[in-house]
Formats: structure tokens, C-alpha cells, sequence
């Protein structure tokens, strides 16, 4: 079995363009959360959402690679550059191996929705243009990144909800650790717009705090009224151990343990049993004692049940004296699809910068959170061991065990 | 509309949205050879034809066009 590391990182969020930006908004505890009024007239319960900008990538990109990406292919774009100058990985490297890609994208909402408008108001489908297909595709990120960066290596897209950047370091790490791959490009990504998160306003699952737009996402504490969507793009790059020494990359971390379950239950309510099996899963995996991991990343997302569910799992799991825990969709509100890689990089950010990032916005903690070793404000700590989980709909759950 | 007016709006289009260069915007130029528009570009000129002259192609049009000059015959038959 193959040791497995993180040799490069890439961000593109609400609270950061980059990872020197990112870092420094975990440590101010600065939130991304804006108004987006246009939300209001569209039908929105919610105007509250992460905010990014549209990258401009005329004249990186051409005209094609450019028309074949939709938003949430762009932000991975962005990501993924930086991700591989960090990991030292240049075109002359991804020619001469086998470099895969393996991404969490669940929608492509945006890029469907107004290609069928153009179709219903043209009644000529020929009239989308040439990029519609690759754009609204599900798989659109892996489809156009693999052919941007010509890699030649496994290539597929992993859609399990909010879990998926997760689960695509999950099984990034599996096939490097079998011995299938040895350098994966791995991470989420995640559409920013009214298109996309209509029918999840829908469940009245938002909050309504629009009059404290950066206290709105207050995930464990007791007056949270729910999450805040938001998006972007996290790329991280996953090279063997050997490869990485072979060709002096920086290794910036270690994947010792990927626990996954499914709860068996609910669509849409989370449970305690699934997150516990997943955790103890990636703990019995990583070969550790739970009391190893000094920091959990949790899930949370700011709604009463989720948020109940994963302290008393974390309690279930860690017992008293657990790790420190936060949850950064606090400041991020929640990336959906792209949360699970997106989490890792901020975790591995408090871990190469000796601090432990905020759960903004907690007041008072919940009676199930008032278990655990809440972080409310900047910790300065040495660690070496997190934990990170990631839940989505249908009771997908991953927890992502990374050491220095 | 004009010869002049066709051949200045194909050009337009084709330097702004499909990126050819300038320098090879000429009338024997061949599109697929010299403008390098491939496949997926013959779908996008259906598109640009059809927002600046109001004309819908088809496949078929684009079987004896070949240079440019064949793609402002094309057009100027369909307007006439």
C-alpha cells in the first residue's frame, strides 16, 4: 500500500481568491456572507449567499476551453492553477505521466437552465451554441479540466451532495493508496447563483438574518435560524509518497484515513449513527487513537438538526476531553459540493499556520454542542491530526483524516 | 443589406467571438484550414448567423462552403 500526501492546494471562495488571502480571512474569523438583492425578485425566501466573482480568463483560456466551461468549471479552473503551481506541477510534468482527476460537482444548474430557455424561445436547439452540451453536463468540471491540462489518468466526476469534494479525495486517496494512480488532482466545486439553489431555498432551510448578513451562519449555536449557500472551487493535488520524493515536491500533508457510511434513513434529516461510523471508520483506518486528532473540521452547516446530530456524534466518538472543534461554514456559509475539499485546505491552513480558525457567531452553543471543545475565537495551536466531515442529502457521509 | 454591410458584420463576428486573427480574414481563406474552425465552430456560426442576419442554417448549407468568400455567398443568397 502506497503512503498518500498532499503536495499542492488551490482556493477560490467567498472569504479568499487564494491561499495566502484565505488564510489570513480563517485567522481574522471574516466572513463572505452578502446580500444578492436580485434573489428577492426572483422568489427567494433568502437573499443570503457566499459571493464571488466570475474569474475573466480571456487570454489564459481559449475560445473553446472558455465556452465549454460553466461556472462552477471556472472557479476549478482557478483552483486547480494555483493548486498545481503549489504542488510545483508544470504542463511538462502532467505530459510525461499519468495524471487523473477525480471532482465533487452535484449541478450545473445555471448552464442547463438558460440552454433549454434559449431552446424554448428559439425552438431550434442548434441555436445553444457548441458549449451548452459540456457546460450543463454533470461532469462538466472533469470533462474540461482533463482536456485544459490534457491529463491522461483516471477522469471522472463524484456526485454525492454536499459530501462530494470529500469523497473525491476519499477515492483519489484509494487509488494511489491500491496502487492505481500515482497523482491525482482531486477537489469540488460548486455554482454560485440564483438558478442553483432556488429549489433549496424551497425547504425554508436558509436563514433569514438579513439584517446581520456576516452573523446569519451560526452553525451549533442555539439562535441560529439556518445555513447560508455559498460556492466556488478547492483543488488539491494527491501524489504517492514516492512520487512526490522522486520529484521533490513539498508535501504538505498526509491522508491516513477516509471513513464513509450511509445512514439508511431520511433524504433529508441527518442521523447520529452514520457520521459516528463514518469517523470510526477513518480513525481505525488511520490506525490512531481518537485522541490523536487535536481538531475536528465539522460538518456543520447551521441548521438545528444537522448541527444536533454531528456534536452528539463527535461526543459519541471522541468521548470528553474531545478535540477542539469548529465549523468554518460559519464564515464560508456552506459550499455544498465543493465543501468537503474546500474544509480540507482550511484545515490543512490552520495546521501549517499554527492557529485554529474561529467558529464565528457562536454565542451559546446548543445543549448537544455544549459538549464539545467549541473554538468561538482564534486559537494559536500547534497540531498535527485533523478530522474532517462531510454529510450530504440521501445520508452520504465522509470523514477525511489528514496528518502534517 | 448590402454586400459590404454582410462581409463587414461576418468579419466582426468572426475576430470578436471566434477569435480568428485579423491577418487571416481574407476571401480565399479556408475556414477550416486557415481560420481553423473545427466542428464544433460550424454549430457556433449557426448561432452568430442567426443573431446578426436572422437566418437560420442548417448542415446542408454548409456543404460547398469551403473559403470565406463561399460563407458571404451563402449569406447574401439566403438575405436575397
Amino acid at each position: 500500500m502506497n503512503r498518500v500526501v498532499i503536495t499542492g492546494m488551490g482556493i477560490y471562495s467567498c472569504i479568499g481568491k487564494n491561499l495566502e488571502e484565505v488564510k489570513n480571512s480563517l485567522y481574522e474569523g471574516k466572513s463572505g456572507i452578502k446580500i444578492d438583492e436580485d434573489r428577492i425578485s426572483f422568489g427567494y425566501r433568502s437573499p443570503l449567499t457566499g459571493m464571488v466573482d466570475r474569474p475573466n480568463l480571456k487570454g489564459d483560456l481559449s475560445r473553446r476551453q472558455r465556452i465549454s466551461l460553466g461556472e462552477e468549471g471556472e472557479y476549478a479552473y482557478v483552483a486547480t492553477v494555483e493548486a498545481l503551481k503549489n504542488a510545483k506541477i508544470d504542463q511538462d510534468f502532467i505530459d510525461a505521466n499519468e495524471v487523473g482527476i477525480l471532482y465533487g460537482n452535484d449541478s450545473t444548474a445555471q448552464s442547463i437552465i438558460e440552454s433549454i430557455d434559449t431552446i424554448r424561445e428559439k425552438k431550434d436547439t442548434t441555436l445553444v451554441g457548441s458549449g451548452a452540451i459540456f457546460r450543463g453536463m454533470n461532469s462538466s468540471v472533469t470533462m474540461n479540466l482533463s482536456t485544459i491540462f490534457r491529463l491522461t489518468g483516471v477522469n471522472f466526476t463524484i456526485s454525492a451532495a454536499c459530501a462530494s469534494g470529500s469523497h473525491a479525495i476519499g477515492m483519489a486517496y484509494q487509488l494511489i493508496k491500491g496502487g492505481l494512480q500515482d497523482c491525482v488532482i482531486c477537489g469540488g466545486a460548486q455554482e454560485i447563483n440564483k438558478l442553483a439553489m432556488g429549489s433549496f431555498d424551497g425547504l425554508g432551510v436558509f436563514s433569514l438574518n438579513t439584517k446581520n448578513p456576516e452573523q446569519a451562519s451560526r452553525p451549533f449555536d442555539s439562535s441560529r435560524d439556518g445555513l447560508v449557500p455559498s460556492g466556488g472551487a478547492a483543488t488539491l493535488i494527491l501524489e504517492s509518497y514516492d512520487s512526490a520524493i522522486k520529484r521533490g515536491a513539498p508535501i504538505l500533508g498526509e491522508i491516513i484515513g477516509y471513513g464513509f457510511s450511509s445512514n439508511g434513513e431520511h433524504i433529508s434529516t441527518p442521523n447520529v449513527d452514520g457520521p459516528s461510523r463514518a469517523m470510526l471508520k477513518a480513525i481505525e483506518q488511520a490506525d490512531i487513537n481518537p485522541s490523536d486528532i487535536t481538531y475536528v473540521n465539522a460538518h456543520a452547516t447551521s441548521t438545528p438538526v444537522g448541527d444536533a446530530n454531528e456534536a452528539r456524534a463527535i461526543a459519541n466518538v471522541f468521548g470528553e476531553n474531545g478535540p477542539y472543534v469548529s465549523s468554518t461554514k460559519s464564515m464560508t456559509g456552506h459550499e455544498c459540493w465543493m465543501a468537503g475539499a474546500s474544509e480540507v485546505i482550511y484545515s490543512m491552513l490552520m495546521m501549517h499556520h499554527d492557529f485554529i480558525a474561529p467558529n464565528i457567531n457562536l454565542e451559546q452553543p446548543d445543549e448537544a454542542a455544549s459538549k464539545l471543545n467549541l473554538v468561538s475565537k482564534t486559537l494559536d495551536k500547534k497540531f498535527d491530526v485533523f478530522l474532517s466531515n462531510s454529510f450530504g442529502f440521501g445520508g452520504t457521509n465522509s470523514a477525511l483524516i489528514i496528518k502534517k | 443589406m448590402v454586400k459590404e454591410v454582410i462581409i463587414e458584420k461576418i468579419n466582426d463576428f468572426l475576430i470578436d467571438e471566434f477569435e480568428v486573427e485579423q491577418d487571416d480574414i481574407a476571401p480565399e481563406a479556408n475556414l477550416k484550414d486557415t481560420l481553423e474552425l473545427d466542428s464544433l465552430d460550424f454549430v457556433d456560426l449557426v448561432v452568430a448567423v442567426e443573431s446578426n442576419f436572422g437566418v437560420k442554417l442548417v448542415g446542408e448549407d454548409f456543404v460547398n462552403v469551403k473559403t470565406l468568400q463561399d460563407f458571404y455567398n451563402l449569406i447574401e443568397n439566403k438575405l436575397s
